[in-house]
């Protein structure tokens, strides 16, 4: 509905822009927010409306925010974002990776309003990029998962072919493999980052395939639902905690935390300091957060994946190091040595012992 | 490579799970195309099916109050598309696209503050002793009670358009509805009845995605299968039992694309999702034109 009184809003700014107005009131500090799923999803896009509202509470009348939901990724989203600078945006974030292209191209258009955009690669001067190091929680989660699996088969439900989906499978998998070494992934990708009946079918696949652990890299609830419709499947909450769903199938999860960042970088731009950055920040800074470990996972085990949890966050401890191979049986990381930002950031292979290729 | 860790079924079980609730939609359409109407409007009427009959479900706790609530949306829907073409004499196939879209939308209004809460749980049957049967049984006889409501349906369908006078009079008035007129029939009140059913049957389709499959609510979650289901009516050539084969068709690709790619089988997703509208559109070649109900999509007046 948000997207409708958008659409006025913006032709009305429109309008304004073509009599010659200002069109952009300095009062108030407006922050947008463009959304790939509705805010309700109970995953990613719940975590980043949850930021939204955190920016609200800390700034009170000094900002206004808008959002658009359930916005395409692709051409879409460039008239989404247009029409957002149009009525007035200062700081506009965009929390999907697909809007990559659609926030440089509108950002290249109007230099004066900035852009954050979420797990994206492409930076400019009004254009920062911020993602978390998901795949810091992933290592518990694999731990955790090779711990808790009889079957020795764990499901994966991908969503895109990207590094930051590969980031997370190969960490998974490398910690599963650690505590457990007959395990074994079974990787279905949904192509898609929210759709509850795909999502739902691919959860029930797995588990018919004989999967009793199911990791799902979607946004929402339903691979949830299908595991506890099963009985004795385990899951983990993605992007937000989906307690609703503890202390069985939801064993733990993966919290994205952007509330301090958004409103860090909004009293950026109200102090006008701000400038275009590159964020990775992991679970040692707050923006990655491990669910709380529930009953279901014997005692040793949730001992075990906190002292993991913490020797990452500490810095300690990096998911990837060495000794590692890729998929190939080539060598990727020696003994000891730790994979650098910049082959994380374009991951694009499985490490050894994943079987099945990466969809092109 | 691993064929064996597919369980055929599994496989077939989940199959008859997945065609659900196209078959629910695509019998109701059948009905309304051989009555002459062309309602484009089925994904429309599934959605709003989805959501009121999730809203009655978690208002009430009782899956089958919100199916009946999902028909009731889904025919009330489809009321106004009766309304509009058989009262205004609108074009069938523009009032059926706006349909849809208005569907699309009006859903998405009432499910406002609906999105990621659970639906009580739609038990299973194991039907006794014969569930037990070995392979037969899991396929057949142990699911949720919506299945055999939707096969029910096309046994139903089936010998009403065959065997009762009731639908021998429906398919009158598809074909020829001057000569119906001519005969005394009541064309537009058979008609409004035929666009109500169906609409019951495409929102009861609707809430099998949203109360037994996901289940949970979401924005136009039911992604398309209104579309399938149009396409199914078309590829069954209007009968019945052909419709099922369909819906088994379009069911299996989907869930047998995942279990492919579950068990590590480089086929390209794409190439799946596309074979059933390639096996429509190759049936529509291969079969003899003037095999759609003579009226369909045509207005009637009784003035001309």
């Amino acid at each position: 509905m948000k997207r409708r009184t958008l659409l006025a809003s913006g032709a009305g700014a429109a309008t304004l822009a073509m009599m010659g107005l200002p069109a952009r009131a300095q009062d108030k500090t407006k922050v947008g927010f463009v959304f790939v799923g509705p805010i309700g999803d109970g995953g990613w896009t719940f975590e980043h409306n949850n930021g939204r509202l955190a920016v609200e509470a800390a700034f009170g009348d000094a900002v206004e925010t808008v959002y658009a939901e359930n916005v395409p990724e692709g051409p879409d989203a460039e008239r989404v974002l247009t029409q957002m600078v149009l009525g007035g945006a200062d700081l506009i974030f965009t929390t999907s990776f697909g809007y990559m292209e659609s926030t440089m191209n509108v950002a290249a258009k109007f230099p004066d309003v900035k852009f954050e955009h979420a797990t994206g690669y492409l930076r400019a001067d009004n254009v920062s990029t911020y993602s978390a190091r998901f795949y810091e929680g992933r290592a518990v989660q694999g731990h955790i998962a090779g711990n808790l699996t009889k079957s020795n088969k764990i499901g994966y439900i991908g969503s895109f072919p990207i590094p930051e989906v590969i980031r997370g499978i190969n960490s998974a998998f490398i910690h599963a493999r650690k505590v457990n070494p007959d395990v074994e992934f079974k990787i279905v990708w949904a192509f898609t980052w929210f759709d509850p009946a795909k999502e739902a079918d691919a959860a029930k696949v797995l588990i018919e395939q004989g999967c009793d652990v199911i990791l799902q890299h979607t946004d929402s609830t339903a691979p949830q639902a299908a595991a506890q419709a099963a009985g004795n499947v385990y899951t983990f909450g993605q992007a937000s905690d989906m307690g609703e769903y503890a202390p069985m199938p939801r064993v733990s999860s993966i919290i994205d935390n952007w509330a301090p960042y958004y409103v860090e970088r909004t009293q950026a731009v109200m102090d006008g300091t701000w400038t275009s950055v590159d964020t990775w920040d992991g679970i040692g800074r707050g923006m990655v957060g491990i669910g709380e470990i529930s009953d279901a996972v014997p005692a040793d085990v949730k001992a075990s994946a906190e002292a993991l949890r913490d020797s990452i966050a500490s810095g300690a401890y990096h998911p990837f190091t060495g000794p590692l191979n890729k998929q190939d049986g080539s060598a990727w990381l020696a003994e000891g040595e730790t994979a650098d930002d910049g082959t994380l950031a374009g991951l694009n292979f499985y490490v050894e012992g994943i079987d099945g290729d990466i969809p092109s | 490579m691993d064929f064996s860790s597919i369980n055929p079924i599994l496989l077939l079980a989940s199959l008859m799970v997945a065609a659900t609730p196209i078959i629910l939609a695509a019998a109701g359409e059948l009905i309304v195309e051989r009555a002459g109407v062309l309602n484009l409007g089925v994904e429309g009427m599934m959605i709003t099916g989805a959501i009121t009959g999730f809203i009655a479900t978690v208002t009430t706790g009782s899956p089958w109050i919100g199916f009946v609530a999902a028909a009731a949306g889904g025919a009330g829907l489809s009321l106004l598309f009766a309304f509009l073409t058989q009262f205004l004499l609108s074009n069938q196939v523009a009032t059926g696209l706006a349909l849809t879209l208005f569907g699309l939308g009006l859903s998405a209004l009432l499910g406002q503050g609906y999105n990621g809460i659970k639906a009580p749980e739609f038990p299973r049957i194991d039907i006794p002793v014969i569930s037990d049967i070995p392979v037969l049984g899991p396929i057949l006889f142990s699911h949720d009670p919506m299945v055999y409501v939707g096969i029910g349906l096309i046994a139903g369908t089936w010998y009403f358009l065959k065997y009762s006078r009731a639908g021998l009079i429906l398919r009158a008035v598809g074909e020829n509805h001057e000569a119906a007129h001519a005969l005394g029939y009541h064309v537009i009140r058979i008609r409004i009845m035929a666009i109500a059913f169906g609409g019951a049957c495409a929102g009861l389709g609707g809430a099998y995605i949203s109360l037994v499959r996901v289940p949970q609510w979401t924005d136009g979650m039911t992604a398309g299968a209104g579309w399938i289901a149009l396409a199914i009516v078309v590829f069954a050539s209007w009968r019945p039992w052909r419709l099922l084969i369909g819906a088994y068709l379009f069911g299996g690709v989907t869930v047998l694309q995942l279990n492919l790619q579950a068990a590590g089988i480089a086929i390209p997703v794409e190439y799946l999702a596309m074979s059933p509208y390639i096996a429509t559109i190759l049936v529509l070649v291969l079969m003899s034109a003037g095999r759609a109900p003579g009226s369909l999509g045509k207005i009637f007046h009784a003035s001309r």
